[in-house]
């Protein structure tokens, strides 16, 4: 048996759905049909009552949960892409977010985002928008990149007692899959070693993940050692073991499928440059997107975004100082 | 704490007309020397940041909070103090949080009429216009998801707020759950300074219902006995099982935005009209020609409102200022997942 990314998101919630009577979740599409991603598939018949198609209203969406989540439910959110949510932006970054400091009542609601960039989708549909919900207080924002974490950071985001911004890669949706689901897993907040090495730390997460993994696979035919970070949770940050890692290997690249200006990968090198400068052998380095909207066609999308190959040139050029 | 005011609330269950109407009376008439109060406070730069009052609004106001129970939902704005009152929150509390002491609810986090309690269905607004509708909504759906029958959910807002997406779309999703919201629009005429033809295009903000397949209700917001009627069918049909209801009340606010603006944009022939007539004023003579209550009973109550608003703002004003040092400066609930702790 194997399961996908995709899957495992299903299941993670059909899971939370059966062990807690408080969850139910809310989103266009996701009842009968199953959600625009078949996320939701089945899940309105198993659990009646619990499974309900919202109207076109990320707004409301969002502040329904709210309300549901004062009430002591604790709903999940889909959007049915992460370039929607901009829509129910307030509700997430000044209703949710700010509830809890505000009143002491805490606001336990998921909102997922399926996110990044897959070819073809363009310019609506392809955003990766996690560092904006990062920078409020009161948010937490997670990226897995396994099947493993998805699993098992959806089902930790639902039962964190805060705002959780879950941020699922598309790309990774029907590509990756596992053996079967996890029964253990790394907490909340903590990064991961996705692979060993000691000439070079890409600092990742999410999708580029993969690319990294891949460029360092490559880099090691040339006698590189590439050790590889996979933030997993961006918000908190694990700034200490991007630090140790760092420690070990000297050099610093971090790669993010995001936009450029600010976002994860400046604030990790901001992180690291400002608490341990002294550990680098060379200026630390970063690798994003373009700074335009998502392109449309894949020749122009697949150099729109780091990949494998640019993930690997940028590696070597930082090798070489 | 505003012992008088807080031990007659009425939990909208009162059974005569009379007592529902003098209580709704008394809130009215707390929450207009309250905000005196506190525009005082602010004149004489006690009070930081704004100050928002409900003058000429209250009749409103108090209509919503008495009909209300303490089980229903309640959702005011910036200018309902009488509804927060009838609602159940002690004067105390609103003065607290002006002052930003650390004994409010708000803890000095946040301020004026940003304040509420969450756990007692009391939500406290944010400040952007139109946000707290679909809260309420959650609060609803969830309760119903409990099996809790019954009870409603109120929000106020301004015929400005009518104009945010977020109106839009909280009241097609209350409409298209059946969930018993009553909105309760106060058409002011002005949105800050912008008159309503700059606002809104329709002849009426109550046909809007009609798009949104909920019951309207159009009211003399000034007009104390008929707000309370109308408000008050307008709540018996929500928790009825109505769906929505959309309450419209013209009136005008007799005070500026906040105690900064001092409204010139406001017409004097407008303000000399019928719609610039004092609620108080035809509520007080509502009570005295229905007999109700005489002169001599409403200046005791007028005496004991001052007095326990000038005791709870000496009580504050001893009270210590939130402590920086005492702060966590965490926004989370989950602490171990916060970042920037020392
Ligand atoms: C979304 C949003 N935009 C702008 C503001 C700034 N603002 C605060 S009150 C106000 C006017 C509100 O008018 P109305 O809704 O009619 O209520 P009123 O003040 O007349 O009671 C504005 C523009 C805000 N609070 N929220």
């Amino acid at each position: 048996m194997s399961i996908t990314y995709l899957e495992a998101i299903r299941e993670a919630q059909a899971h939370a759905l059966r062990d807690d009577p408080r969850v139910f979740i809310y989103g266009q599409d996701v009842g009968a049909f199953g959600g625009a991603f078949k996320a939701t598939k089945n899940l309105q018949k198993e659990f009646p009552g619990r499974v309900l198609d919202s109207p076109i209203s990320e707004d409301a969406m969002v502040g329904l949960a709210v309300g549901a989540a004062i009430e002591g439910m604790r709903p999940i959110i889909e959007m049915q892409f992460a370039d929607f949510s901009t829509v129910g932006f307030n509700q997430i970054v000044n209703q949710a977010s700010t509830l809890f400091w505000r009143t002491n009542v805490p606001c336990p609601i998921t909102v997922r985002l399926p996110f990044g960039g897959t070819s073809g989708s363009g310019p609506f549909h392809s955003q990766c928008i996690e560092a904006i919900y990062a920078h409020y207080p009161g948010l937490v924002v997670l990226t897995p990149a396994t099947v493993e974490d998805a699993y098992s950071m959806l089902l930790g985001a639902v039962a964190v007692n805060d705002p959780v911004i879950f941020c699922e890669h598309k790309f990774l949706y029907y590509h990756l899959k596992a053996e079967k689901l996890p029964s253990e897993a790394l907490p909340i907040g903590k990064a991961r070693i996705a692979r060993e090495g000691r000439d070079l730390t890409i600092v990742t997460y999410s999708a580029m993940v993969h690319e990294a993994l891949v460029a360092a696979t490559e880099l090691a035919t040339e006698g590189w050692e590439i050790e590889v970070v996979d933030l997993r949770s961006i918000k908190p940050l694990d700034t200490d073991t991007v630090m140790a890692s760092v420690a070990r290997t000297g050099r610093l690249l971090c790669v993010g499928e995001a936009w450029p200006w600010g976002g994860v990968t400046a604030e990790v090198i901001a992180r690291v440059t400002s608490e341990g400068y002294g550990l680098l052998d060379a200026p630390p380095q970063r690798l994003n997107a373009k700074d335009t909207p998502v392109p449309y066609h894949p020749n122009l999308w697949a150099a729109h975004r780091p990949t494998s190959r640019s993930v690997a040139a940028a590696a070597r050029n930082l090798l070489r100082t | 704490m505003s012992q008088t005011v807080t031990e007659s609330h009425t939990d909208g269950q009162i059974g005569s007309a009379s007592d529902l109407h003098l209580a709704a009376f008394r809130f009215m008439l707390w929450a207009r020397l309250l905000d005196e109060k506190f525009a005082t406070l602010y004149r004489a730069g006690k009070i930081h940041g704004g100050v928002f009052l409900g003058r000429g609004q209250e009749a409103l106001s108090a209509a919503i909070g008495v009909h209300l129970n303490k089980t229903d939902v309640f959702a005011p704005l910036i200018r309902d103090a009488a509804g927060r009152l009838a609602f159940g929150e002690p004067i105390i509390d609103a003065v607290r949080t002006y002052m930003g002491s650390a004994l409010g609810p708000m803890r000095g986090r946040d301020g004026n009429v940003h304040r509420g309690k969450p756990q007692d269905g009391y939500l406290p607004m944010i400040s952007h216009l139109g946000a707290m509708i679909s809260v309420v909504n959650g609060v609803l759906f969830a309760r119903r998801m409990k099996g809790i029958k019954g009870i409603v959910g109120a929000a106020c807002l301004g015929e400005g707020a009518t104009s945010t997406g977020a109106f839009h779309e909280a009241l097609n999703q209350a409409a298209v759950e059946k969930l018993p919201l009553v909105l309760v629009v106060a058409n002011n005429q002005f949105s800050y300074s912008t008159p309503n033809d700059r606002q809104f295009a329709c002849a009426d903000l109550a046909h809007k219902a009609v798009g949104y397949g909920v019951e309207a209700h159009s009211v003399a917001g000034n007009d104390f006995a008929a707000c309370m009627e109308v408000v008050g069918r307008a709540v018996a049909r929500a928790r009825a099982g109505h769906g929505p209801q959309l309450v419209v009340a013209d009136l005008l606010r007799l005070c500026g935005h906040g105690e900064h603006d001092d409204a010139g944009y406001i017409p004097p022939d407008m303000k000399n009209s019928p719609l610039g007539r004092d609620c108080m004023k035809l509520a007080e003579e509502f009570l005295l020609k229905k007999k109700f209550t005489d002169a001599a009973q409403i200046a005791v109550w007028r005496s004991e409102a001052v007095r326990e608003i000038e005791d709870a703002v000496a009580q504050v004003q001893r009270e210590p200022a939130p402590d920086p040092f005492a702060e966590n400066w965490t926004a989370l609930a989950t602490e171990n997942l916060s970042e920037g702790r020392e």
